[in-house]
Order: structure tokens, then C-alpha cells, then sequence
């Protein structure tokens, strides 16, 4: 029972900054809350391999090919802890993984747009585990343990690929002039899809207070958009890197910079579903979950038969 | 025309070696790659790929030193980027595209069941920078065979369909599989200087360790006296290879002066 005395003691530890633990009591909605927003952020993970994967072949030298390489296996890494940390939700990652597949669950919509250069590759290393970083520096002192904790871990890695991302477009934009054409396109291209990672306005973000009121989030979309914007534009200029918004201005006021207005439109119709590469993103996250199927019953399979050996051996 | 016989020298030798252990690597690399992503389950997304890594890097340091040897100016990018078809070594083995999961586990667990021998020989190779790679290599490719023989396993002792999809991947990679063991002047004169192995000395041992294999998984092997392919030492491929070069090569030559490291 969710009674108001359980509930008042539940917001007294989130008050206190305690962290609750799988085996804690926790109201049902923080727990529906949790899994939705995780397993979002386990299938952007995974769906996220899709875009970067595209130029690991064609990567332009050994060097590059090992580091997009070994980013990618990070990614993958990453949505295997956030799974594991869902599942201590009592929930499997199978369903989970049908819930995005073939239901109405989310991934970040930064993945629906094309990697269409191997400038896209270090536009997003830089802009999008960039934007990812700050996101998830947030969550990393959640209120959850094991999504805190999930994140300390994979912060460190991200900030590896933003670095890697960074370097390389430093490189172009210092380079010859296909590349410095190349590097700025992107630049262009993600700069405000960038933006709208961190979700819509505070004023439109239904689920904000209650999963700040939780602790589950520290910070408001608009708030850690902001901080984005300002590491971005004192980092674009040192590349020298043109950002596409003719409204960024520093306010002497506030000490922030002010930015132009988001193109929510184009946003929103990501989300929808018409994003250029909405459709081949789910059709190939399908097509591995379904190709992989008689592989995944045969180790099953085995390992039944495996064990049976076992008990009849004992 | 007559052909003259021209001497190897120690350089060009060694050059020649070095490029057809990397270029299986990065070929076979490369093609491993091509699953990020499209894994069948995440666990093994994270093994390809790090099977990838360490066979693109294992070709990167080989092309390094293979850049030392040839003292000509280049660089490991040269190798993998700036040559063409006829000039790649790797076995046609490694070029073969990757096929189902089955495919892809039955071509790995050949190749580093080969590789582990032939490391095991080659980190005493009277070499100390070439031997000392070798060694180091030697633990990741432990890794792969072990990976790769657990799966074999899983698959053929499975389901019916894992049994008969990894068997027909066996059968088809069959004729493929004569190549691992040619040897020629190149071998010969790397041999004779302690650098090289000599491949039949550990046939026998690779043949077992494959029946074995094959046999626990309840698989069938196959006729190990069939018809096999040859000639890749020599620059001689399937039209695969062309296609992966193609893709693999075509940014870094569309802009050749660029810096891309
Ligand atoms: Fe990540
Ligand atoms: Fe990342």
C-alpha cells in the first residue's frame, strides 16, 4: 500500500540525498519513471551504434578506423550496463528490447539523422557525447543507485569519445580546404539537433518536476541546455568552428550566452517518426534482434542440455 | 620467355611476410566489423567488435614495422590504403563476405585455431621487435579461438537449424581453409633465417584440434582431401576483395593530402 506516511518517509530520504537501492521500498510511479527513462537511455545507446557504425569501414586511416571502433564497443557497453541496471527494476531486458523494437518505446532522435561525412563522425563525438556528457554527469548522482552508478561509469568513457571527436575536427578545420568544408557542413548539420537533445522546453516537459521532486533528475532541460551552449561556444571558438546561430550573444546580465530559437517543428517531426533515417534505424535494430533469433535458441539450447549433462553426471 | 629466378633478399622477405600476416588481419578485420551493430545479441556485439579491434590493431602494428623494413618512407597507412587487389596478400579465407553469425564464427575459429600455432612458433622468432608483437599478440588471438571454438560449439550441438546452418558454413569454407598451410620461397627464406614458421610442422596438431572441435560440436568434417583454392600469396582473389577495397579505400584516396590521423 502507498500509503502518505510511506510516501513522506520516501521523500524524506531523497530529501536527506540518500540513494535508494533496488530492495528499498519505492513508490510505483518513481519505478515506472525509472524504467521508461533508462531504457530510453539504453536503446539510444544501442540504436546509437547504427549512425557511427556506418564510417567504421570506410573510417580514412587505421588510427581512426581503431578509435570509432572502440567507440562503437563502448556504446554497446553502455546500453548493457543501463539494461542491467533496469533490470534490477524487476523488469527483463527482453521486454525491454521488444518495447522499443515493436512498441511505443523511445530512443534519442539524435540518432534519426544521417552520418552522411566522416565529418558527421567527429561533429558527433564532439556535439552529441558532448551534450550526452552533460546529461548524464547529471544522472550519474541520481537518486537510483544503480543508475547513478551506471553513469559514473560510463561518463568516463564518454568523455574519452568527446575528446576523440573534438581532436579529429580540430584537425580538419585546420586542414585542407575539402576538409574545412567538410568539418563546418557538420557542424551545421548537428549543432541544433545537438540542442534538442536535452528535450523540450521546461514549460512543455510534463514529466520535469516530479522527476526532479525525486532527485531522479537534478537539473531542468532549459538549465543544462544552457550549460551546454556556453562550454559549446567558447569550445567552437577555439577550433575556429562557426556555430549556425546568428542570435548567440553573451548577456552580461545572466553570464550566460543567449541562443536563437530552437526549431522545434523539425524536432518534433523526428520524434514522429519522419526523420531521414527514422525508418532504416528500426528496420536494422530489427533485423539483427530477428537473424539473431536461432542463434541466441542454440545457446540456449546448449546450455540446457549442458546442464542436463551436468545433473545426470551428479 | 624465360622467367629468371632472382634471389630473394632478407628485406624483401621479411616485407612480404609481414604483409601477408597483416593484410589477413586487417582484411578479416575488417569484414568482423561490419556486425557492429547488427549483432545477434549484445554480449556478442561487444565480443566482435572487440575481436575486430584487436585484429585491425594487430595489422596496424604489423604494417608499422613492415613500413620500417621497407625503409621506403611510408607509413602503415600506405599499406592498407594506397595499394590495389593484386597487391594484397590475404587469404581469400579472410575476404569471403561474413555471412550469418554460423559463417562468421566457423571462419574465426580456423583462422586463430591457425594463428595460435603459428604465433605460438613465431614470438621465438630471431627477431626481438617482430618476436616481441608476436608475443603480445598471442594472448588476444587465445582469446578469439577460445571465443570462437565455445560458439562453434554452442551452434552445432544446439538446434537443429544452428546444426545444419554452422555445418553448411563449414562445408562451404572448406576449400578455403589449403591455403592457410602454402608455403614458398618467401617462407622458405624466412625459415632458413629463424624468422618464419613452417607451417606443416603443426598441421597435424591444427588438424586435431579442428576434428576435435568439430566432433564434440556433433558436426560432420569435411573431406579434408577436396579440391582447395590457392593463389592469394600471389595476389590472386574472389571479386569480394575489390569491393570491401573499394569501400574501405575510397575517402582516404578522394582526398590523398589531407591529414587523417
Ligand atoms: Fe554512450
Ligand atoms: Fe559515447
Amino acid at each position: 500500500m502507498e500509503n502518505q506516511e510511506k510516501l513522506d518517509e520516501f521523500q524524506a530520504r531523497i530529501d536527506a540525498g540518500e540513494k535508494i537501492e533496488p530492495k528499498d521500498w519505492m513508490p510505483e510511479r518513481y519505478r515506472q519513471q525509472l524504467i521508461r527513462m533508462m531504457s530510453q537511455h539504453a536503446h539510444s545507446e544501442i540504436v546509437g551504434m547504427l549512425p557511427e557504425g556506418n564510417w567504421i569501414e570506410r573510417a580514412p586511416s587505421l588510427k581512426r578506423k581503431l578509435v570509432l571502433l572502440a567507440k562503437v564497443q563502448d556504446e554497446a557497453g553502455h546500453g548493457l550496463y543501463l539494461y542491467s541496471a533496469t533490470e534490477t527494476l524487476g523488469i527483463d531486458r527482453s521486454e525491454l528490447v521488444d518495447q522499443y523494437l515493436y512498441g511505443s518505446a523511445k530512443y534519442s532522435s539524435i540518432f534519426n539523422y544521417p552520418t552522411m561525412t566522416y565529418a558527421d563522425i567527429c561533429a558527433i563525438g564532439w556535439l552529441v557525447d558532448g551534450a550526452a556528457i552533460v546529461n548524464q554527469t547529471m544522472l550519474a548522482r541520481s537518486s537510483y543507485g544503480p543508475y547513478s552508478r551506471a553513469n559514473v561509469r560510463i561518463c568516463k568513457e564518454e568523455s574519452f569519445h568527446k575528446k576523440q571527436g573534438y581532436e579529429m575536427l580540430a584537425k580538419m578545420a585546420d586542414g585542407t580546404p575539402e576538409q574545412q568544408k567538410m568539418a563546418q557542413d557538420s557542424v551545421n548539420r548537428w549543432w541544433w539537433p545537438s540542442l534538442m537533445m536535452f528535450g523540450p522546453h521546461d514549460s512543455d516537459s510534463p514529466n520535469s518536476a516530479e522527476l526532479i521532486k525525486w532527485q531522479v533528475k537534478l537539473k531542468t532541460n532549459d538549465e543544462l541546455r544552457q550549460h551546454f551552449v556556453d562550454r559549446m561556444v567558447m569550445e567552437a571558438e577555439a577550433i575556429g568552428m562557426e556555430l549556425p546561430d546568428p542570435d548567440l550573444e553573451y548577456n552580461e546580465e545572466t553570464g550566460h550566452w543567449d541562443f536563437g530559437d530552437i526549431p522545434w517543428d523539425e524536432f518534433w517531426n523526428v520524434v514522429k517518426g519522419n526523420g531521414v533515417m527514422n525508418r532504416k534505424r528500426i528496420k536494422d535494430r530489427r533485423a539483427a534482434h530477428e537473424n539473431g533469433e536461432w542463434v541466441r535458441e542454440a545457446a540456449n539450447a546448449y546450455a540446457r542440455k549442458k546442464k542436463l549433462q551436468q545433473e545426470k553426471a551428479s | 620467355m624465360t622467367t629468371e629466378t632472382k634471389e630473394l633478399t632478407k628485406q624483401e622477405a621479411f616485407l612480404a611476410y609481414l604483409l601477408r600476416l597483416a593484410d589477413d588481419r586487417l582484411i578479416l578485420g575488417q569484414r568482423m566489423s561490419e556486425w557492429c551493430g547488427h549483432g545477434p545479441q549484445l554480449e556478442e556485439d561487444l565480443a566482435m567488435a572487440n575481436m575486430a579491434l584487436d585484429l585491425i590493431g594487430h595489422a596496424t602494428a604489423l604494417y608499422e614495422y613492415a613500413a620500417e623494413i621497407e625503409d621506403e618512407g611510408h607509413d602503415e597507412d600506405y599499406f592498407a590504403y594506397f595499394r590495389d587487389d593484386r597487391e594484397f596478400t590475404n587469404l581469400q579465407l579472410c575476404e569471403l563476405p561474413k555471412g550469418d553469425f554460423g559463417f562468421t564464427i566457423a571462419r574465426q575459429f580456423l583462422f586463430s585455431a591457425f594463428s595460435y600455432f603459428q604465433y605460438e612458433r613465431l614470438k621465438d622468432a630471431n627477431d626481438e621487435q617482430f618476436a616481441g608483437m608476436m608475443n603480445k599478440h598471442l594472448k588476444e588471438i587465445k582469446y578469439h579461438l577460445r571465443h570462437s571454438r565455445e560458439w562453434v560449439l554452442r551452434l552445432g550441438d544446439g538446434t537443429e537449424e544452428s546444426h545444419e546452418r554452422i555445418q553448411e558454413s563449414f562445408d562451404e569454407l572448406w576449400m578455403y581453409i589449403g591455403e592457410l598451410f602454402y608455403m614458398d620461397e618467401v617462407d622458405e627464406f624466412m625459415i632458413k633465417e629463424g624468422l618464419g614458421v613452417d607451417s606443416s610442422e603443426f598441421k597435424k596438431e591444427w588438424k586435431k584440434l579442428v576434428e576435435d572441435t568439430l566432433t564434440e560440436a556433433t558436426l560432420t568434417v569435411p573431406d579434408w582431401d577436396q579440391f582447395m583454392m590457392s593463389g592469394s600469396r600471389k595476389g590472386i582473389h574472389t571479386e569480394h576483395l575489390g569491393h570491401l577495397l573499394a569501400q574501405m579505400q575510397f575517402l582516404r584516396r578522394s582526398y590523398p593530402d589531407a591529414e587523417w590521423k
